[in-house]
């Protein structure tokens, strides 16, 4: 079975509010899934439901075939969670808590010394491995969070901003973590980064006000971007009208914008039609017309922006 | 029995978790400090002349009153506050697994304390010729009355995050139940109330059910009342939990 979540008009209402709204998705083996949306959106809400924490109001859910509501301990028993903010017992050392995790997930030996050998070693957390969690460091809170997620090598893994909160070396770290181990597990990750999105996420997901506003990849999702495929040139003010006029006339070519730089150069930047490639046909003109020019490139899109429209739309 | 999957692993974590902070230690020297001077002083051990430990258990249900809803206060309101009931209850561990963890590790630890009284018993049978059969009841009747305390007790922890009002309202919870069969609150019913009505009030008493069994009578239906107590308080903690797990 490879289809290992799903969730199906998944609704829920706190009094008159609805935090989620009818989502429906689902996520295969192998694919890790950035959850993205602004904060409020009802990303933890979703995550809470799909873990059987809060009951949906309506719609159903369900992890490696058991529906959350009717068979909440089996799909529980599938499932890695780490809370937002990672709530952890902070009276506990790691090593305590990792061993009351490993009789709650019934690992026996000797796999169990194993399994927690292993986890501690690819979080790293031996130095604090005896120390009470309440004196740890947010990095090593979050990566004990992680241990206690992944110690039984679950097939489906929720993490709630995993990466919130850490420095750039151990987010690096945390999204190695992650792409090592997606090869066959479903992976759901909430963040509101977007360069984690494009660092290890195969698909993505975007609510806004508990709606799914976009469902693909993360290269669809950069395919909106009104820049995406666009040529940005830049040559000396003098020549600026002449290139200008030279490339309007490009198949393709939608508009050219052009902005007067400080430096005595102007900035044209062209927009394809539809999102196509240009830069080939663009340059080609160029060189025909035998127009120099200072700088060409192509601008990827930024996903902020598509981010930003998506999600502010009414 | 799959609603008590890994109740066992709940109950050591509590358990441990009493030793891991000085709360343990604290209230084991209160409770036996206070026991030990309330018999003494308020009891008139000795000057009763009397081999027996009447004057001891007397007092459980006062101290009991206040220590025990301090031990219970972190059960739930703990979890709610700092977030870890989420970890808590997405692990495979059913609701009632965890509330009856919970209380039995609490209860265990509160048994432990309740057995560290045991020079008293050593006192008594070294002054006289007590009847061990009493107090081996009245022990039984004690530990079984602390139950229906801590069993309220975590019922009040489980709707609150702030474990100062865990701890209030639990305490006053306690306080009508034992109070209840005390003349001045029945007095307070008699004069309007229905008899029967007074009699269910007065039934309610843990003084009432606990004076029977230290007076050596063990009456089934004392030790089946402490019992129903903590059955319900225990029900109405898992339907609480689960109503107000988000929020």
């Amino acid at each position: 079975m490879s289809e290992l979540i799903n969730l199906s008009g998944l609704t829920k209402r706190f009094g008159p509010i609805t935090a989620v709204d009818n989502i429906s998705f689902s996520v295969n083996r192998g694919e890790v899934l950035g959850f993205l949306g602004p904060n409020g959106a009802g990303k933890t809400t979703t995550m809470r439901m799909l873990t059987g924490f809060l009951p949906p109001s309506a719609g159903s859910a369900s992890v490696a075939g058991h529906d959350v509501v009717n068979d909440t301990l089996e799909a529980q028993k599938k499932i890695g969670y780490l809370p937002e903010g990672t709530p952890l017992y902070g009276d506990m050392t790691p090593a305590a808590f990792l061993e009351f995790v490993a009789d709650v997930r019934n690992l026996k030996a000797p796999e169990r010394q194993q399994r927690i050998d292993d986890v501690v070693a690819k979080v790293e957390i031996e130095d604090v491995f005896y120390r009470p969690i309440e004196t740890l460091s947010k990095g090593y809170r979050r990566r004990v969070g992680l241990a206690q997620a992944i110690l039984h090598d679950p097939e489906v893994l929720i993490l709630d901003e995993p990466t919130d909160g850490l420095d750039p070396n151990q987010k690096h770290q945390v999204r190695s973590l992650i792409r090592n181990m997606a090869k066959d597990k479903a992976i759901v990750i909430s963040t509101h980064i977007l360069e984690e999105v494009e660092a290890i996420c195969t698909r993505t997901v975007i609510i806004a006000q508990g709606k799914i506003v976009f469902d693909g990849t993360p290269g669809d999702l950069l395919a909106q971007a009104p820049t995406h495929n666009a040529v940005c040139i830049r040559v000396p003010r003098a020549r600026a009208g002449q290139v200008k006029t030279a490339i309007e006339s490009v198949p393709d070519v939608a508009r050219v914008e052009h902005k007067e730089d400080s430096d005595g150069r102007t900035t044209l930047v062209v927009f394809p039609s539809r999102g196509r490639a240009i830069i080939v046909d663009v340059s080609q003109r160029l060189t025909e017309r035998a127009l120099a020019v200072d700088e060409i490139g192509v601008l990827q899109g930024r996903l902020d922006d598509v981010f930003r429209r998506l999600t502010l739309e009414p | 029995m799959q609603a008590f999957t890994n109740t066992l692993p709940v109950f050591r974590r509590e358990f441990a978790a009493y030793f891991s902070t000085p709360l343990a230690y604290v209230f084991i020297v209160i409770f036996l400090g206070l026991s030990g001077a309330f018999t003494f002083y308020l009891g008139a051990f000795f000057t009763r002349g009397q081999a027996d430990l009447q004057s001891f258990f007397l007092f459980h249900p006062w101290i009991y009153l206040f220590l025990i809803p301090a031990v219970a206060m972190r059960l739930w309101a703990e979890e709610r506050k700092t977030g870890t009931m989420e970890i808590l209850l997405t692990l495979p561990i059913p609701t009632a697994a965890a509330v009856v963890g919970k209380f039995l590790a609490a209860w265990a630890f509160i048994g432990i304390a309740i057995a560290l009284t045991f020079p008293m018993w050593l006192t008594v049978n070294y002054l006289g010729n007590p009847d061990n059969g009493v107090i081996v009841a009245s022990y039984v009747g004690s530990l079984l009355m602390s139950g229906a305390y801590l069993a309220i007790s975590a019922a009040v922890s489980s709707v609150t995050r702030n474990q100062v009002i865990a701890f209030i309202v639990a305490a006053v919870v306690c306080f009508l139940f034992l109070t209840s069969g005390l003349e001045i609150v029945l007095a307070f019913f008699r004069g309007w109330a229905p008899a029967f009505f007074v009699d269910v009030i007065a039934a309610l008493s843990f003084v009432t059910h606990f004076e029977g069994i230290t007076k050596g009578i063990i009456d089934g239906r004392d030790v089946l009342f402490f019992i129903a107590v903590i059955a319900v308080s225990l029900f109405i903690n898992v339907g609480l939990v689960e109503l107000k797990k988000g929020g």
